[in-house]
């Protein structure tokens, strides 16, 4: 399993509203393929993305299994400040992937 | 009844049909420049003796968003491959405390061009050998860790993160060195013989068809200049190996076994006969 | 050879026929239950077209990778911000797709994902802004299937 990959401008100016993009490795096993025996492989997806910028959310997903493997969004963000970008995702298993980064703002 | 008739009708109505769908039955005019930086060569003028005036990357019969993906690194999720590779690049394993990076350091300088020219020939086993089996060779000989069995272990990221380092890169085989020919005229063989149920070759559908659709989907010159390649169908990376395997089966044909000799007869010469594109690694595909 | 070729090709189209347009087996949702989805993300609001478009090819190469995007029309202030955008897809086995929430920190409502299509058929996404206004976009995606049964 690889690191997740988030995208975000290293500078921005103060009220610019800024490109995310996250891409992370994940299957998305929908709970509705079967195995060769013809047992269902039971579902274990990505449900939910949350971004947030020093501690207030910004955008957050609720996924389905419909979402391809490999989830990959890409929304905007205004900031006013200089701060973090926190990105988390959970997994059905109930554990919380999370990354970070920085962005200085004039 | 008239079979031929029959067939031709739905030939019509599958053309028209396919029409009526916007699908473009030709390679599409587009450029591939790769965040915007790196140019990549999806059109050159074929070598001597290569049955295409013109050789095109896949990359040209795919749709617009497929195009797109390839076109940002951080969107090909091939890349997320490639990011693994590199962990294993620089993973000490097997008796002799090695990494990759042990030997070989940075791989953007050490491997740059590397994949660019493999398959080549290996003196030692006397046959050719590519990127896949030379990091099996380094692993057993030289880091006393186990080789890797097919699309297993690190095999694939660790291509793709070798391949990668060539990136933009023209694809050149050299025909000169040991029995490099003999290989490249066994892997012709293999490329224009008809088998299977269908009674088809390679060449039916990725020389004499090519640019045309089979169902819904656009054939393209079956170059591979971008593996392992990152297929939508599968969502992963998918080896040079298993797609020579997969469109064998398709032909409802018995396959040859992942780096049998047959097989890597056939990576040579489908290397060549895409001499001067440049390495695209990690691709997207359909 | 060329009849040999004519045949398998001509089989192949016929093949592709009844792919685009027959029944692929799969379980499908019903529009039913799609209809049902929106009515429980919207309530009684009435829906306004307009606002909110959603861009998703005509034509998607292979359906387990489908790229989408959202953009809605608003100024994205505390006073009138896009509050979440609900993605359905009406021939899946299970219409839910995704729904993302904004806030006004999110400065536009654009979002991008890739979302699976088990055949051809209409995805709809609907939002709801901080007013309680409700609009929809739908677009029909045309899935293919691949060559030789692969």
């Amino acid at each position: 399993m690889s690191k997740p990959r988030v995208k975000v401008p290293k500078k921005a100016a103060a009220g610019d509203v800024i490109t995310l993009k996250t891409l992370i490795s994940h299957t998305m096993e929908s709970g509705q393929r079967k195995d060769k025996d013809g047992a269902v492989i039971p579902r274990k997806i990505i449900n939910k993305f949350v971004c947030e910028f020093n501690g207030n959310i910004v955008f957050s997903c609720d996924l389905d299994p419909a979402i391809a493997a490999n989830p990959y969004f890409e929304f905007k963000a205004k900031v006013n400040e200089s701060g973090t970008f926190k990105f988390m995702w959970t997994d059905d298993d109930g554990s919380v992937i999370e990354s970070e980064k920085a962005i200085e703002v004039a | 009844m008239n079979k031929a008739l029959i067939t031709s009708t739905m030939l019509l109505t599958g053309a028209s049909l396919l029409a009526s769908l916007g699908l473009q039955a030709t390679p599409v005019d587009d450029a591939l420049v790769i965040d915007g930086e790196l140019e990549i060569t999806t059109q050159v003028k074929a070598p001597e003796g290569h049955a295409l005036k013109e050789l095109y990357s896949g990359w040209r019969y795919r749709t617009d968003e497929t195009r797109a993906i390839e076109a940002d690194s951080f969107e090909n999720p091939g890349m997320l491959g490639v990011e693994q590779g590199e962990e294993i690049w620089n993973t000490v394993e097997g008796s002799e405390g090695k990494s990759c990076a042990s030997c070989h350091d940075d791989a953007a300088v050490s491997m740059k061009g590397v994949g660019a020219q493999y398959p080549k020939w290996d003196a030692d086993g006397n046959k050719p050998i590519n990127i896949e089996l030379q990091i099996n060779k380094c692993r057993v000989e030289n880091m006393g860790a186990e080789a890797y069995k097919f699309d297993k272990g690190g095999q694939k990221p660790l291509t793709a993160y070798i391949k990668h380092q060539s990136i933009g890169m023209p694809v050149t085989v050299d025909l000169s060195q040991g029995d490099m020919q003999k290989w490249w005229e066994a892997g012709k063989e293999t490329y224009y013989l008809r088998t299977g149920q269908l009674n088809m070759s390679c060449a039916s559908c990725h020389e004499k068809n090519q640019g045309k659709y089979i169902r819904a989907d656009h054939l393209s010159q079956g170059q591979v200049n971008g593996f392992p390649t990152y297929r939508l169908k599968q969502n992963k990376l998918i080896s040079l190996h298993n797609r020579f395997r997969g469109c064998i089966r398709d032909t409802r044909a018995e396959f040859p076994a992942a780096f049998s000799d047959t097989l890597m007869g056939l990576e040579v010469y489908t290397t060549w006969r895409g001499t001067g594109l440049s390495v695209e690694t990690p691709a997207v595909r359909q | 050879m060329n009849s040999d070729r004519r045949k398998i090709l001509g089989a192949a189209v016929a093949t592709a026929v009844a792919g685009l347009f027959g029944n692929m087996g799969v379980a499908q949702a019903s529009v039913e239950d799609t209809e049902a989805a929106i009515k429980a993300f919207a309530g009684d609001a009435e829906i306004g077209s307009g606002s909110l478009t959603l861009k998703a090819p005509e034509i998607a190469e292979n359906g387990n990778s489908v790229p989408i995007s959202v953009l809605v029309d608003s100024p994205m202030t505390d006073d009138a911000y896009v509050e979440s955008v609900v993605i359905l897809a009406e021939g899946n086995p299970n219409p839910a797709v995704a729904t993302f929430h904004f806030s006004p920190a999110s400065g536009e409502a654009l979002a991008s994902t890739r979302m699976r299509l088990a055949k051809t058929q209409n995805v709809i996404a609907v939002a709801k802004m901080s007013d309680g206004s409700i609009y929809s976009d739908k677009r029909n995606v045309k899935v293919t299937i691949g060559g030789c049964g692969g």
